[in-house]
């Protein structure tokens, strides 16, 4: 086995993830800072600032100028870039469906964090779960090392000819995005073969003008064009599965599938969960597996398009399921149970459970699993908030 | 898995600390993690800053709440946190500060430094804003035997951006002058 530090740099999550946007070579950045966002941008402001980088960084006035300038970027057929958070990306929403519509492969970045009000920097995913409808696949990172990865196979894989869609990235605010931790950092010459250059087929050419996005009545290809935005995040899943295997490959990194099956095998009770609080969720799996009890988890490392074949297979023979959801819906259950439950039905019978954890930043402890295995596997009643009202 | 908790305020280098400690166990093949708990962030408001050392990959994510070694930048912070919540029987304590009165003293292991007397002779900050966070990990390395002293010195060295003698000068002087219950 290879040393801890043979290949490997102590980085923090946001450290991470612009090594990994150095990696992709990108061409044009355009951010606002907006905490705990604001050390990629500037630690991409820096490279490029010392030369490290050859890109064009823009300064924006606000997170909705952020993503139409790399919109804007990209569609003249350079590799473009953002990062946001929170309040950041509801304000970019309408821009959001824009780049999405528009089929242009951007990444972005997201560091999960809280909604005011009331006022709050820390972690919680329910901004970038309020973006699940916007036509962007979703990747939610449970490690440094996972968002140094991701930026690049985001890219490799919106860019993908039968794809072609944007990608957020999420990592947890401070739990990633402020944790230093060992990081492979990849080859920059193996990167580079490994993505080569943006070639987009319909990028802008001043010989030849086209419209883009103009108004198109309703019996036009407007349904049409929806349609296949729907067909190719749904043909993303098999592109997806090849691609982390060859990233694995040229890297001789350990990418999961679209999900993690953790201790899966012989479980008769599991949960499911997204981010960095499956690290906490896979260390309680361990200390309950010590003490007999047949636990297992599984991960999501992409929500959109939404592995539920996945899950479907994962599942079977469970005695309880628990959907821990970092995030909030009113007047429904969470998006991830509502998505897990439509996946199962009428295909296998397990009852499923939903639990709301670690809302603004609220700490996520063993404790707080054991809680949920424990309500999972006893099932006699119907606990759905976690460590709430206890303080 | 050996977890240390710090207490600091905003400016005295608390999370650069944790991060230094972290550095220094990696240098020594561990697989470590750091981080940060911000309140408000603003110079002067307490800090809390985490680092997990391992032999294998850090799984648990949660602030720590168990620790084996609790590092005091500041000994105003006593009265007003309490600084051995949770601390092991038999874990370490660092507390930059002199007057070894602490009444919970006998069921640790307690390193006394002026860590800010330290500083300060090495230039490192001024009398109203002393940066602590080098010395004090010089007595952490004299009480426990987590790292060496020299990993922490090597550690320092590659992370602070300035003044890296000085830092490292400190951290010697803070070793030398600890003293131990």
């Amino acid at each position: 086995m290879k040393s801890v530090q043979s290949s490997r740099r102590i980085m923090t999550g946001n450290e991470a993830v612009a090594t990994g946007v150095k990696l992709s070579r990108v061409k044009v950045i355009a951010a606002y800072p907006i905490t705990p966002q604001t050390t990629i941008a500037e630690k991409i402001a820096e490279m490029v600032a010392n030369g490290e980088l050859d890109s064009k960084f823009i300064e924006v006035e606000s997170e909705h100028s952020a993503m139409s300038m790399i919109t804007a970027s990209e569609i003249t057929g350079v590799r473009s870039y953002t990062a946001s958070s929170s309040h950041g990306i509801l304000y970019m929403h309408e821009a959001l469906h824009w780049a999405a519509g528009m089929r242009l492969p951007l990444v972005m970045s997201v560091v999960n964090r809280a909604l005011g009000p009331p006022w709050n920097i820390w972690g919680e995913q329910t901004d970038t779960f309020n973006q699940r409808d916007t036509g962007w696949l979703q990747m939610y990172c449970e490690s440094n090392q996972e968002a140094l990865d991701s930026i690049m196979l985001g890219y490799k894989i919106g860019e993908n000819k039968k794809v072609l869609l944007p990608v957020m990235n999420m990592l947890d605010a401070f739990t990633l995005s402020h944790t230093s931790e060992p990081v492979e950092v990849r080859d920059l010459k193996t990167a580079a073969d490994y993505l080569g250059d943006l070639d987009l087929d319909f990028k802008i050419d001043f010989k030849n003008p086209i419209g883009y996005g103009s108004l198109i009545s309703p019996d036009g290809p407007y349904m049409e064009m929806k349609k296949d935005m729907r067909d190719s995040m749904y043909n993303a899943v098999g592109i997806i599965k090849n691609e982390i295997s060859n990233f694995n490959d040229q890297f001789d990194a350990e990418l999961p599938g679209l999900t993690e099956n953790f201790m899966m095998e012989d479980a008769d009770y599991a949960l499911i969960t997204a981010g960095a609080i499956s690290s906490t969720a896979k260390y309680t799996v361990r200390k309950l597996r010590k003490r007999g009890q047949k636990v297992g988890l599984i991960r999501l490392y992409f929500y959109r398009p939404f592995p539920g074949e996945e899950i479907l297979k994962a599942v079977k023979g469970l005695k309880g399921l628990g959907v821990v959801e970092r995030n909030l819906s009113y007047g429904q259950r969470g998006p991830t149970f509502e998505d897990v439950v439509s996946s199962l039905y009428g295909r296998v019978d397990v009852p499923v459970r939903n639990y709301v954890v670690g809302l603004g930043g609220r700490d996520i402890r063993v404790t707080d699993y054991e809680l949920m295995f424990e309500n999972l596997i006893e099932g006699n009643n119907d606990m759905e908030w976690v460590n709430v009202g206890v303080k | 898995m050996y977890e240390i908790r710090f207490h600091g305020r905003g400016g005295q280098g608390a999370v650069t600390a944790s991060k230094i400690l972290a550095t220094a166990a990696f240098m020594e093949s561990k697989w470590v993690t750091s981080f940060p708990f911000f309140g408000s962030e603003r110079r002067g408001a307490p800090v809390t800053a985490f680092t997990r050392v391992d032999d294998r990959r850090i799984e648990l994510r949660s602030q720590i709440y168990e620790p084996d070694a609790v590092i005091v930048l500041d000994k105003s912070l006593m009265s007003i946190v309490n600084v051995t919540d949770g601390l092991k029987n038999d874990g370490v304590i660092v507390v930059n500060g002199i007057d070894g009165n602490m009444k919970e003293a006998g069921r640790y292991k307690v390193g006394y430094v002026d860590a800010t007397s330290i500083a300060l002779r090495n230039g490192l900050g001024d009398p109203s804003h002393p940066v602590v966070n080098t010395a004090i990990l010089g007595a952490f390395a004299k009480i426990s035997n987590l790292v060496s002293l020299q990993s922490i010195k090597n550690a320092t060295t590659e992370l602070v951006p300035s003044r890296k003698k000085e830092n490292v000068n400190a951290i010697q002087e803070a070793y030398e002058e600890t003293e131990m219950n």
